[in-house]
């Protein structure tokens, strides 16, 4: 019986003592992984390695020598234009989802923390809309387009400096449907 | 069970409890007022038969009046004397002890068994003149509502503003990373104690804004994957879905007769200000223009609705006639202003001002044209003024965390108030509830 007595009391315990822990302030640093999406079960076709340029090859999704692979696009600071070096990758994805009429795309727009959260909200919705009308301009269909911002408030870095904030001032292109 | 056992697990859950209560909060005073009034808060006499509370009355009204920056209240230790009525009062040793003006009373059950009566009474050292003699009465449970509203009264005898200690603010919180990451809208007494969940999501919540009874708040939230703007009462929890459109649902502002909500939306394609009826649910548009524009907020005199907008480049603030009509700029010094707050009587906003990486508070007197920076940064952002003016309630950075300041309207005293679970931001100060 009082052994009984003693684990309950042990119990009681430890339960008031966990629930007493102060959450910690968040620390984490490290980038949440973005580039894997949505695993997406494609039908198996053909055994042979894809054609990493051809980009209507949903295999090339996780190909990393395919850019139908990078599915990130950065901005500079206050900017919504797609800056040269991407427009590689959009190309590829215009590409795709032009070929493929049941693809759908959302593309999250994302800004860093300086500036106010209603205003980055604008900005995020910006810079969807200039992925968005790169991949109409190449053939992409309204109706497979969607543009979400998040603003300042999904970072995948949480330290306030330059390198951090270049990682957050993106768009993610998410497919909803391959 | 055994009674050494029970009495074991309530200590421990009690102290818990406090523990719990006492980590939610620290204030801090980051820079003073060297002309602050010297001020005796007298312990009260506890006269009911009910346990005396943990936290006395006079000592949330010393802590009320220390954190305005413009009291100094006697140290309890310093308390050589403590009189209980008029007659037991000597001035002499209040004289000595620097002390400019004192404050005695008690606290006893109110007749009829509703509640609690706190009688107290403010004299002048100097004159030795009685400045204010009252009773504010209140429930069971709301005494530390009652020593907010005393202190209030205090406030407002000695420098001529109503006092602001019995309001609330709103403000969101963060906890976790990643897919653990929990959002909250949280309301609490303006000193931060007593904070209540209203909502919370796993999903981004933001720029909560109170309706001017008090009653309600309209937030933003991503609950459904987009943005959509809620309105919800802060008592009894039911709300209302108001606005879930394509693009941009955000940014909602009660107009001062609660009306009206004016937001920002974007399912044109472009961001702009609508302002609903929320009786009717009819919404016209007032801004039409390629750039964003955001943040709106009422002249509280319902004529004008101020906003942010980077037509000219660069986010300043602009106005238009709430009626409609053609925006004009306000801000015009610096590089970056926006999200405003106004003070109650009309004649500054409060912004957030940047200049680089570096974002402060910074106040424009619109009939100057004035701007003075308040804060030292780095990222300071979401002014919200007291329903007083007196002070401007912010979010600013520490480390990787986000916490709540205070700094008075003028810039020389400022305050930190650390609510320490999360990443805690955009406060938003509640209007005067009677």
């Amino acid at each position: 019986m009082k052994s009984t007595w003693r684990i309950l009391l042990a119990l009681v315990i430890a339960v008031a003592i966990s629930a007493c822990k102060t959450t910690e302030p968040a620390t984490d640093t490290s980038a949440t992984d973005t580039t894997d999406t949505k695993p997406v079960v494609e039908e198996a076709t053909t055994s042979a390695a894809p054609d990493p340029r051809d980009y209507t090859d949903a295999r090339n999704f996780d190909n990393s020598e395919s850019l139908l692979s990078k599915r990130v696009i950065y901005f500079d600071f206050d900017k919504s234009e797609v800056k040269r070096e991407y427009r590689d990758i959009v190309a590829a994805h215009a590409a795709y989802v032009a070929a493929n009429s049941t693809a759908r795309v959302t593309l999250e727009g994302h800004a860093d923390e300086r500036g106010t959260r209603e205003y980055n909200l604008g900005l995020g919705e910006r810079r969807g809309n200039a992925v968005s009308g790169l991949l109409s301009v190449a053939g992409a269909r309204g109706g497979q387009l969607d543009t979400v911002s998040y603003g300042e408030e999904r970072p995948v870095c949480r330290v306030s400096d330059d390198n951090c904030w270049s990682q957050n001032r993106r768009v993610e292109i998410v497919y909803t449907a391959r | 069970m055994n009674e050494t056992m029970k009495k074991l697990i309530y200590a421990l859950l009690f102290l818990c409890i406090s523990q719990l209560a006492h980590a939610k909060l620290e204030i801090e005073i980051i820079q003073g007022n060297a002309s602050a009034l010297p001020i005796a808060i007298i312990p009260m006499q506890w006269l009911s038969a009910d346990p005396r509370p943990e936290t006395g009355v006079s000592e949330v009204i010393s802590s009320d009046l220390y954190r305005s920056g413009l009291f100094e209240p006697l140290a309890d230790e310093d308390m050589v004397d403590r009189p209980v009525d008029e007659e037991s009062i000597r001035y002499g040793t209040w004289r000595l002890l620097k002390v400019d003006y004192l404050m005695i009373g008690q606290v006893r059950d109110a007749p009829g068994g509703t509640g609690y009566d706190i009688v107290y009474q403010l004299y002048d050292v100097h004159t030795q003149e009685s400045l204010l003699s009252q009773i504010t009465t209140v429930g069971f449970g709301d005494l530390r509502f009652g020593a907010h509203r005393v202190a209030d009264a205090v406030y407002e005898k000695l420098t001529g503003v109503p006092g602001a200690f019995s309001t609330r603010i709103a403000y969101i919180s963060s906890t976790g990373t990643g897919n653990a990451q929990n959002y909250q809208l949280f309301v609490a007494d303006a000193d931060g104690f007593n904070p209540q969940a209203v909502v919370g999501s796993p999903e981004p919540l933001l720029s909560p804004n109170w309706s001017p009874d008090g009653q309600q708040l309209a937030y933003v939230s991503f609950e459904k994957g987009n943005s959509a703007i809620y309105v919800q009462n802060v008592a009894t929890g039911q709300r209302e879905l108001v606005s879930s459109g394509k693009g941009i649902n955000g940014a909602p502002a009660f107009s001062p007769d609660g009306r009206y909500l004016a937001m920002t939306l974007s399912y044109t394609g472009n961001p702009e200000i609508y302002v609903r009826d929320l009786a009717t649910g009819q919404k016209r548009q007032l801004t039409n223009h390629w750039s964003i524009d955001t943040e709106p907020l009422w002249s509280p005199d319902s004529q004008w609705i101020y906003f942010t907008s980077d037509r000219g480049g660069r986010p300043q603030i602009y106005r238009v006639a709430a009626a409609g009509g053609k925006a004009s700029r306000i801000t015009r010094e610096g590089e970056y202003n926006a999200r405003a707050s106004i003070s109650p009587d009309g004649t500054r906003i409060a912004v957030a001002h940047g200049r680089g990486n570096e974002y402060r508070i910074a106040v424009l007197d619109m009939d100057t044209g004035r701007m003075r920076i308040l804060t030292p940064g780095v990222l300071d952002e979401s002014p919200s003024f007291a329903p007083n003016g007196s002070m401007i309630l912010y979010a600013t950075r520490e480390g990787e965390r986000g916490v709540l300041s205070a700094v008075s309207a003028d810039g020389n005293v400022r305050q930190r108030l650390i609510l320490t679970e999360g990443d805690v931001r955009e406060p938003a100060w509640s209007p005067v509830i009677r």
